[in-house]
């Protein structure tokens, strides 16, 4: 009997224990806009997995800021840290993390993860605990058909990507455009959207569709496809990709088949630098080659030039080097900071309210304004050249920073 | 339509030598020491970096450099074995091994990671980007050179294990270890051996692979395992010449399937082996049947 009075002691003081525990803990959690001189911001990256290429871009990206914004005092006086937690590219995964992250590192501020595919979901998990959630790897419909009030994505919408392309191609003499097009594109919903809206102007300009295809991403050689679309002979390749391999293996075997469209763009792959020329096997197969973006390392602005100087500095390499993704997280870092510094809180609602209210932003990426879905409306399309091993912008024809385009495509 | 379905064959045809390439050392090593390798796919992978390395870093070409890679995946196959694999022993000693080649797994990606970070790499001669033309097609050099290996590095396997007294000292650990034992032969040594064999065939598929897959990271291995495996399992455990045949059967059947609808040419390989394992339940070349030859 005293044994069981004595465990009844126990259990009860335990269970005040842990309800004290929960107490402080939820008086803690950060979307009321803690008042703790560190400012907690959490992300769940793709440090390993299929985006991990682009996952560790974002990271640095976010670093980058994370050091600059403490190095001129911070936010309204308070610090700022990043926990990032590594969600090897996996939808499951980037739901526990962004859970973990409020509930139990009890962030005051989320940021978002890489690609579309996972910020559907992390933005899910973030609206239902209160936060605001800016990203900039979430451009698909994908994202913004949920009609979240909290998500925010600074990129570019992903559906217009190719429009410079469209428009320029209509504005072209009849004699001088392609005639056909193929359209092989992985699934993914970051490539499709682009893809079948830029095919479905093309038809419309008369330019013939003489391939379009989905494949999966988990492909083991892009081979009897590429010799597929090869053997089509169209004039110009409008390739939906997501990375670096796919870009490569579809040039390698346009060689091998000695192939040679009078254009050729990709969505994704040609905007990382260093390792897409070495992965296409060097400047010459890569002369020529398009992919559209809203950012490149050489945008004229003070702020980008600066952060790749920075970048440069910690990490190494070159200029060139530095891709999108990394001014991508940056750009989100600057968005929310303003956020924080207008509203003087971190809750999500209030930051939610500041974000629609029409503001424009600066960001390394250029303005950012955002529309009631949370796209970014003043996003601006460009389409970017690999031209003579030099990283250039091309269209729009005539917007500043703009070279000649490189057309017809050099044989490779 | 014929012609793209006869250019799909021989796409797939080639690339099933590459595929066999990587999956030959973990049915070699399925077959005598009774483990699943689920290290092969990062170790596919480790053999694709080591070429990077000499290639990028000593300017030696990649076929060369498989002078250099093969032994050295030789030697790294014999230390994960007597590191990870040698001392586990007793009835759950099949479980364990396939968690230990996970750590292996773990470790080697880890330590690539470090070493090489996130971004792509890839391999590059002259022969990646070339072609024949033979058959009035297009036959990639890359993948000629890959089928030529696969053949080749199959027959030796085969020459090995059929022919040598070392093959006939695999063969028996295969069919009976504590029978072999007591006829004199020392498993542990064969095992090793057959390990770092195993191992070594992957330096050939690693460079292969690094040089057809447009590019790679640490991470790459994962794509590759649930394929190697799979093939391994069509083939049937333990076969090594099956394991080409299973190769050529998943990529020429991916790639028919792809003239039509890309999206299913996984799903029906899947599908395939369903069917095949339903009526053929030890794969195309049973693993008894294979330790009998």
């Amino acid at each position: 009997m005293r044994s069981l009075t004595h465990r009844t002691r126990f259990l009860a003081i335990g269970a005040a224990a842990v309800l004290a525990t929960a107490l402080v803990a939820a008086c803690g959690s950060s979307s009321s806009g803690s008042s703790s001189k560190t400012i907690l911001i959490g992300a769940s990256l793709s440090l390993t997995g299929d985006f991990s290429a682009d996952g560790i871009a974002f990271e640095r990206g976010y670093e980058l800021w994370e050091h600059d914004v403490n190095a001129h005092g911070g936010i309204n006086g308070r610090k700022v840290k990043l926990i990032i937690l590594n969600d090897n590219s996996s939808t499951n995964q980037v739901d526990t993390n962004y859970t973990d992250l409020i509930t139990v590192k009890h962030v005051d501020l989320t940021f978002g993860p890489f690609s579309s595919l996972l910020t559907a979901p992390a933005a899910e998990v973030a609206h239902r605990y209160g936060f605001a959630f800016v990203e900039g790897a979430g451009g698909s419909p994908l994202v913004f058909n949920e009609k979240l009030p909290n998500v925010f994505d600074v990129a570019l919408p992903v559906a217009n990507a190719l429009d410079p392309l469209v428009n320029w191609l209509k504005a072209q003499p009849a004699a001088q455009r392609p005639t056909s097009a193929a359209y092989p594109i992985v699934n993914d919903p970051f490539t499709v959207l682009q893809e079948q809206r830029a095919q479905g102007f093309l038809q419309q300009a008369g330019i013939h569709t003489s391939y379009s295809k989905i494949f999966p991403m988990e492909v083991p050689d892009y081979l009897p496809t590429a010799n597929l679309v090869a053997g089509k002979k169209p004039q110009m390749v409008v390739l939906g990709s997501v990375d670096v391999p796919t870009v490569a293996s579809f040039v390698h075997a346009f060689e091998q088949q000695h192939f040679n469209p009078k254009l050729m763009i990709a969505t994704a792959g040609p905007d990382q630098g260093q390792a897409f020329l070495s992965a296409v096997g060097g400047a010459a197969a890569a002369n020529g080659i398009m992919v559209p973006n809203l950012w490149y390392p050489g945008y004229a602005d003070p702020t980008s030039q600066a952060m790749v100087r920075e970048y440069v500095a910690k990490y190494g390499g070159s200029p060139s080097g530095v891709n999108a993704d990394v001014a991508e997280a940056y750009s989100v870092g600057q968005i929310t900071a303003d956020a924080v510094k207008a509203t003087g809180s971190t809750k999500g609602s209030a930051i939610d309210a500041y974000l629609h209210g029409n503001h424009t932003f600066a960001s390394v990426e250029g303005p950012v304004q955002f529309n009631s879905l949370g796209e970014n409306v003043k996003a601006i399309a460009f389409v970017f050249q690999w031209q003579n091993g030099k990283f250039v912008q091309v269209l729009p024809l005539g917007a500043k920073g703009s070279v000649p385009i490189l057309y017809p495509k050099p044989n490779w | 339509m014929t012609s793209e379905i006869s250019q799909a064959i021989a796409a797939g045809i080639l690339g099933g030598g590459v595929y066999a390439l990587m999956a030959a050392g973990l049915t070699l090593i399925f077959g005598v020491l009774d483990i699943i390798n689920v290290a092969q796919g990062i170790l596919v992978v480790l053999g694709a970096y080591l070429s990077y390395v000499l290639s990028v870093h000593l300017h030696l070409d990649l076929l060369l450099g498989l002078l250099i890679t093969v032994p050295a995946m030789f030697v790294i196959g014999l230390v994960i074995y007597w590191l990870f694999i040698r001392p586990l022993r007793g009835a759950e000693r099949t479980s364990m091994t396939l968690l230990a080649c996970f750590a292996v797994a773990l470790i080697i990606e880890g330590v690539l990671y470090r070493e090489f970070g996130s971004n792509y790499v890839s391999l590059n001669a002259w022969y990646t980007s070339s072609s024949v033309h033979l058959f009035n097609f297009y036959l990639a050099d890359i993948y000629l050179i890959g089928f030529g290996l696969a053949v080749v590095a199959i027959a030796a396997m085969y020459l090995i294990l059929y022919r040598t007294k070392f093959g006939r000292a695999v063969r028996a650990t295969m069919q009976n270890q504590a029978a072999a034992r007591l006829i004199g032969i020392d498993v542990n040594r064969v095992a090793a051996l057959t390990f770092g064999i195993g191992t070594a065939v992957t330096a050939i598929g690693g460079m292969v692979f690094g040089a057809t897959s447009g590019g790679f990271t640490p991470n790459s291995g994962y794509d590759l395992i649930s394929r190697l495996l799979a093939i391994v399992i069509l083939a049937g455990m333990g076969s090594i010449g099956g394991a080409l045949v299973a190769a050529v059967f998943m990529t020429t059947a991916e790639a028919l399937v792809d003239v039509w609808q890309p999206n299913w040419s996984v799903a029906v390989f899947y599908l395939a082996i369903v069917i095949i394992l339903t009526f053929r339940p030890a794969g195309l070349f049973g693993r008894r049947a294979v330790r009998a030859q």
